[in-house]
């Protein structure tokens, strides 16, 4: 039989393909849950090491901002922590993305499938985009 | 729970009906994470270095000092939402409750900690 082919198909639990609103439903989820885990944690850390005064603060910064002619062990973690921090910016980015794509979504809004595929696409160009420019401009000063 | 059968009330099947409450703290939340996150992001790579002495002098100001507050208040009820409706989507039963209680404990344990910290940094006594 003829199927026309500009019609949507219905999802299945089995017969699907990916698409980029799953890729960006998914990466909603999970950049969520690393924002609330991973960042919470190093986010209250870094006040609680703060508090605790400059030398406390010295330690926290020696293994996680800037390893300054410390030993090995130092020099990882720093570059561990900057790979996370970026990693952290740009799961930032995206789920404020796709953050604002649900709440034009729960609009009624975008439903149309070019335009809902083009706004899930936008999500991942803007937060890739929005952590190049941070990082490079952060690099430059 | 209103059209259950009583045994299926006396077993807490049905709706809490807290269902839209949450969905709707979670939206509202949403907007304060915007708010609060794209200033503390722009202020952080906008400080003229990390160490103590330049984070305690941004700390102690009242604005800023007030919206760090906002912000764990906003972001650290938002993720405990979030975090629920995950938890409820993979866990069941026994499990759930744990999960469920591990996160109340997490989030508010956290959250004393950053606060304090601000409180403290802002008072002064850094
Ligand atoms: C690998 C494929 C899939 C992944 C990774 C996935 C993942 C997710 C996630 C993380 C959510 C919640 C986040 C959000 O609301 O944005 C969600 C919601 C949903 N998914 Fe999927 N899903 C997949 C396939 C499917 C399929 C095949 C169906 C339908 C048969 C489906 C139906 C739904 C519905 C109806 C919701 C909304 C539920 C609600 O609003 O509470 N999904 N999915
Ligand atoms: C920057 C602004 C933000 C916006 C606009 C935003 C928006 C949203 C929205 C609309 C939802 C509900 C999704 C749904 O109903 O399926 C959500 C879920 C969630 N958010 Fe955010 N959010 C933001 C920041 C954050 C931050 C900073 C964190 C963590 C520290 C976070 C953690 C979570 C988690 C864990 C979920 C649950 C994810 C899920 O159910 O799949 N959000 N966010």
């Amino acid at each position: 039989m003829a199927r026309n082919p500009g019609r949507p198909l219905s999802p299945h639990l089995t017969i699907w393909k990916w698409g980029p609103h799953m890729l960006v439903s998914i990466l909603h989820r999970a950049t969520g849950v690393a924002l609330a885990t991973g960042g919470a944690m190093l986010f209250t850390w870094w006040l609680s090491a703060i508090a605790s005064g400059p030398d406390a603060y010295a330690s926290f910064s020696r293994y996680v901002i800037d390893a300054e002619g410390s030993g090995g062990l130092a020099m990882f973690t720093t570059l561990l922590a900057k790979v996370a921090a970026v990693g952290l910016t740009w799961a930032f980015f995206q789920h404020m993305a796709t953050g604002i794509r649900h709440l034009v979504l729960d609009l009624g809004a975008g439903y149309e499938l070019k335009t809902n595929r083009t706004f899930a696409r936008l999500t991942m160009v803007a937060s890739t985009l929005l952590t190049l420019i941070l990082w490079i401009w952060a690099w430059r000063n | 729970m209103g059209t259950g059968t009583n045994i299926g009330r006396v077993r807490g099947l049905g709706s809490a009906h807290h269902g839209a409450m949450h969905w709707w703290r979670q939206r509202l939340t949403a907007g304060g994470n915007i708010v609060t996150m794209v200033w503390f992001v722009v202020s952080l790579f906008r400080l003229p270095s990390l160490d103590h002495a330049s984070v305690v002098t941004w700390l102690q100001s009242p604005f800023n000092a007030v919206m760090m507050l906002l912000l764990v208040g906003s972001v650290f009820y938002h993720f405990r939402l979030g975090l629920q409706t995950v938890i409820e989507d993979y866990q069941h039963e026994g499990s759930r409750f744990v999960a469920i209680v591990l996160l109340n404990f997490y989030t508010i344990a956290l959250a004393a900690i950053a606060v304090f910290s601000i409180l403290k940094i802002a008072f002064g006594a850094a």
